[in-house]
């Protein structure tokens, strides 16, 4: 295949970009521009009327945070139609873990169909770097990344360990508590 | 003048300074803290500091900057082992003294009569305010050579070379983009200089729009502010005052505001007509002109920083060998000619 060149104009410095001032003036203009629009904004909702909001920042402690439609946060363990863990212990996930934050042990399921289950299955989102190889991995599509919460830090190592019942959503996370 | 000096003269000189120097000089440094937060905030799309508070009360952030000041007058005054003492100790209060002095003296108001005496309201009335005050500006660099010579700092040192090299090559500009305009007014003394302009009745803005410009750059330049803040250089050598905390760095960065309210205050004073205000005739009308003419020195000085502190926010650094070459190169020889040709004009125009 023939090397096809594209010459790229360069900007042309003109006697009125090496002056500075007329790039100057249209910065300024940009940026004044911004400043009254927003200004209005911000005083047309503190007069309580309707408006598009004066800035995009969100205040995250006090609203609540806003994530993306495929954000990839906390793990979550899914059940199966009849209520039962999904996951049958095939330990793929806890193999293909690059932080070996995960730890399960097997115990033989009532259903013949599915052999084994999860006896305990715990994930330690400490070590945990959320590359999301376990959701990958996992034939029966038991565990999925998208539990959309982000709040997860705890005041100790062991508080970081989720355990089954927590990620199955049966038993709500005990809140840390210091010391 | 008789000595020694009548007490009401003592008592109305030291009001007047104080009033330069901690009613307008600290309100508006301390205010200008709160301006920059708010205003770069708004102008890129966010909220600002808002969180200091006093009983849940905000006010849109304008206790941050007391938040500012208490945190930097607790902090550790921590000096290096390496630094030299005492020059560490005094860089920042020459700093200070020179702005703060530069306060004093720019003309806030003319002369009013009130209450059967004539009161003069700029604190240091001289027939050379002028170059006094550029000259103690540019005795601010001592400060600055001072502190990152005595940091013991490489750093600071080169933050302290960088600054005197662009003071001393802007101080050139600022003075020569004046000499045209103080050659029309013909005086050296603000006060005149001010008078000059409510005579003709036009802004020296009009009669010198390059000297404005060219005075605008070299005081930004002057007053180490982005796109000139070189010697502070926070991505690369952070500056002459790496080596300084609590307090002491505290004065350095109100240095910057002082001296960008003398910047804006110099520019009122000669280009903006002072505290003249178009229509009024403010020196006949007693107390309530003496209040206006205040009121409308100190609103041109706020427009000024409004203006500048948007430019702050606009522009990117330049390089310091940009810096110079805008300086050397382009600046002082545009002044010059400024001025060559204000004078040949002034002669030939008769």
């Amino acid at each position: 295949m023939a090397i096809t060149v594209r010459t790229v104009k360069r900007p042309e410095r003109t006697f009125a970009t090496e002056i500075y001032l007329v790039e100057i003036v249209k910065g300024l203009g940009l940026t004044f521009r911004h400043l009254f629009v927003n200004l209005y904004r911000h005083s047309k909702r503190a007069l309580g009327l309707k408006g598009l909001p004066g800035s995009v920042t969100v205040q995250y402690p006090d609203d609540p945070a806003v994530l993306g439609k495929r954000a990839r946060t906390r793990h979550r363990l899914l059940k199966r139609d009849d209520g039962a863990p999904r996951c049958t212990a095939c330990l793929l996930c806890e193999t293909i873990c690059p932080a070996k934050c995960i730890r399960i042990t097997a115990e033989n399921a009532p259903d013949v169909q599915v052999e084994k289950r999860a006896k305990t299955f715990d994930i330690d989102l400490g070590m945990c770097i959320f590359c999301g190889y376990c959701v990958e991995a996992c034939p029966v599509d038991a565990i999925h990344m998208d539990a959309n919460e982000v709040e997860i830090s705890a005041y100790s190592r062991k508080d970081m360990i989720w355990n089954m019942p927590e990620l199955l959503g049966d038993v709500p996370k005990k809140p840390s508590q210091p010391g | 003048m008789t000595f020694p000096l009548p007490l009401n003269d003592v008592l109305f000189a030291t009001a007047k300074i104080l009033f330069a120097v901690l009613g307008v000089g600290l309100s508006i440094a301390g205010f200008l803290g709160w301006v920059e937060r708010k205003q770069s905030a708004v102008m890129q799309d966010r909220i600002g500091a808002n969180r200091a508070d006093i009983f849940g009360i905000t006010i849109l952030g304008l206790f941050h900057p007391i938040a500012d000041a208490i945190k930097l007058l607790t902090k550790e005054d921590f000096v290096p082992k390496m630094a030299r003492k005492p020059l560490h100790g005094l860089a920042p209060i020459i700093s200070l003294g020179a702005g703060m002095f530069c306060l004093a003296a720019l003309p806030y108001g003319g002369v009013v009569d009130f209450a059967g005496r004539a009161w003069d309201l700029t604190p240091i009335a001289l027939p050379m305010g002028v170059p006094l005050v550029l000259a103690a500006l540019a005795f601010g660099v001592h400060g600055i050579v001072m502190a990152g010579y005595a940091s013991g700092s490489n750093y600071g040192l080169l933050g302290a070379l960088r600054g005197a090299a662009q003071m001393i090559a802007y101080e050139v500009c600022l003075a020569s983009a004046l000499a045209g305009l103080l050659f029309i007014y013909g005086t050296l003394d603000f006060s005149e200089a001010v008078l000059w302009q409510v005579r003709h009745g036009v802004w020296g803005i009009f009669v010198q729009p390059l000297a404005f410009i060219i005075f605008l750059t070299a005081g930004t330049a002057v007053t180490k502010r982005i796109p000139f803040d070189l010697p502070e250089g926070e991505s690369e050598i952070v500056g002459y005052h790496v080596e300084y905390s609590g307090m002491k760095f505290g004065m350095f960065m109100m240095t910057d505001f002082f001296e960008s309210i003398v910047i804006c205050g110099v520019i009122t004073a000669l280009f903006l007509g002072g505290w003249s205000i178009p229509g009024l005739d403010l020196p006949s009308m007693g107390l309530l002109g003496g209040v206006l003419m205040v009121g409308s020195f100190v609103a041109k000085i706020m427009l000024m920083l409004f203006l500048l502190m948007q430019v702050r926010w606009t522009l990117p650094r330049f390089r310091f060998d940009q810096v110079l070459d805008l300086g050397w190169k382009n600046l002082l020889p545009l002044a010059l000619i400024n001025f060559l040709v204000t004078v040949w004009v002034v002669y030939l125009w008769p």
